[in-house]
């Protein structure tokens, strides 16, 4: 299935939870903030939220600025 | 001679001096100009991450003791900069948020009418919110009838290293607005920094000056000291300016009884 991570496209083999997801693309998952389909998905519900075809996610994180 | 705190949304803070943690060349520089700075307060900002390069948490460079406040750089209106202090809270770290709507690519100037939108929607939520504009009284007005904890006007455009182009401007709204003043953008110069504080300016923000400079923990430093400077001065009451000379010394009784005639 396909789904859309930070406006990329990215094919998964099965099926994967967004605990999964943030585990294998982010560095760490530390003040990594998901947002799936415009929702904010609390990082309590990563393992309980699977992902779908189609989906859109954002992953974002905290960078300098001022 | 004792001060008072810089007091925003109940809480207190020693230093008057806010560092940005934007544009360093690398971590151990911003760390160790965090330290230098005495800073209180940091601005951080939230991104994509990028998936093919892992980078680092910026966050851990940050002590945990320091207040992080979350601009929402990238934010085109009000719609947007909710969305990213929606995000901001969702990581844990606070609900503290600089309000920064930009839709100008070429000055940078920040949009007021979209960040007295964005600052009636999320004071209403609970949001500690620390806007940031074009100094105008009416718009500064606005923002605090919405709530705002502070106002941060800019000095010049941001980035610019220009310091207080617009002193009579942000002079009004210390004068006129009952809320912290900081003064944030283009102060590029501890001297800067130091008369916005002369002025009665409550706080300074700076980011780009200290990442920018060839030893930014040195020049966090002289920031502090000269934004520590600036602050006392302005307690302490400067005197007037005059218009001619008036001798700090004794002019006559030495050699002459009267000033010689020109």
């Amino acid at each position: 299935m396909h789904i859309t991570i930070n406006g990329t496209s990215q094919q998964l083999i099965s099926v994967k939870n967004l605990s999964e997801i943030v585990s294998s693309y982010c560095k760490q998952s530390k003040h990594v903030i998901t947002e799936l389909n415009g929702t904010i998905i609390p990082s309590d519900q990563w393992s309980k939220t699977n992902l779908q075809d189609g989906d859109a996610l954002e992953l974002v994180t905290f960078v300098g600025g001022g | 001679m004792t001060d008072s705190s810089l007091v925003i949304a109940g809480k207190s803070f020693t230093s008057r001096f806010l560092l940005g943690t934007g544009k360093f060349k690398n971590k151990k520089d911003l760390s160790d100009s965090i330290t230098a700075s005495g800073s209180q307060i940091v601005t951080v900002a939230l991104r994509r991450i990028d998936l093919e390069r892992h980078e680092e948490n910026i966050l851990e460079h940050i002590p945990s003791h320091i207040t992080l406040l979350t601009n929402t750089s990238g934010a085109r209106n009000a719609q947007e900069a909710v969305r990213i202090a929606h995000l901001a809270k969702a990581s844990g770290c606070g609900n503290w948020v600089k309000i920064e709507v930009i839709n100008d690519s070429k000055y940078l100037l920040p949009d007021n009418q979209e960040t007295i939108k964005a600052t009636e929607i999320l004071a209403a939520e609970g949001f500690v919110v620390l806007p940031y504009i074009s100094p105008d009284l009416y718009a500064a007005r606005a923002l605090v009838k919405a709530g705002a904890a502070t106002i941060m006007p800019l000095g010049s455009f941001i980035g610019s290293n220009q310091g207080l182009k617009t002193k009579e401007f942000i002079q009004v709204l210390i004068n006129e607005i009952d809320l912290p003043i900081v003064v944030d953008a283009g102060i590029g110069a501890p001297s800067q920094a130091a008369e916005a504080m002369e002025m009665g300016a409550d706080a300074v923000l700076v980011n780009t000056a200290v990442a920018t400079a060839q030893n930014p923990q040195g020049l966090a430093r002289a920031f502090a000291l000269a934004v520590e400077a600036g602050r006392m001065a302005y307690l302490s009451g400067l005197p007037l300016k005059l218009p001619l000379g008036s001798a700090s010394s004794p002019l006559t009784g030495f050699l002459y009884d009267e000033l010689p005639a020109n």
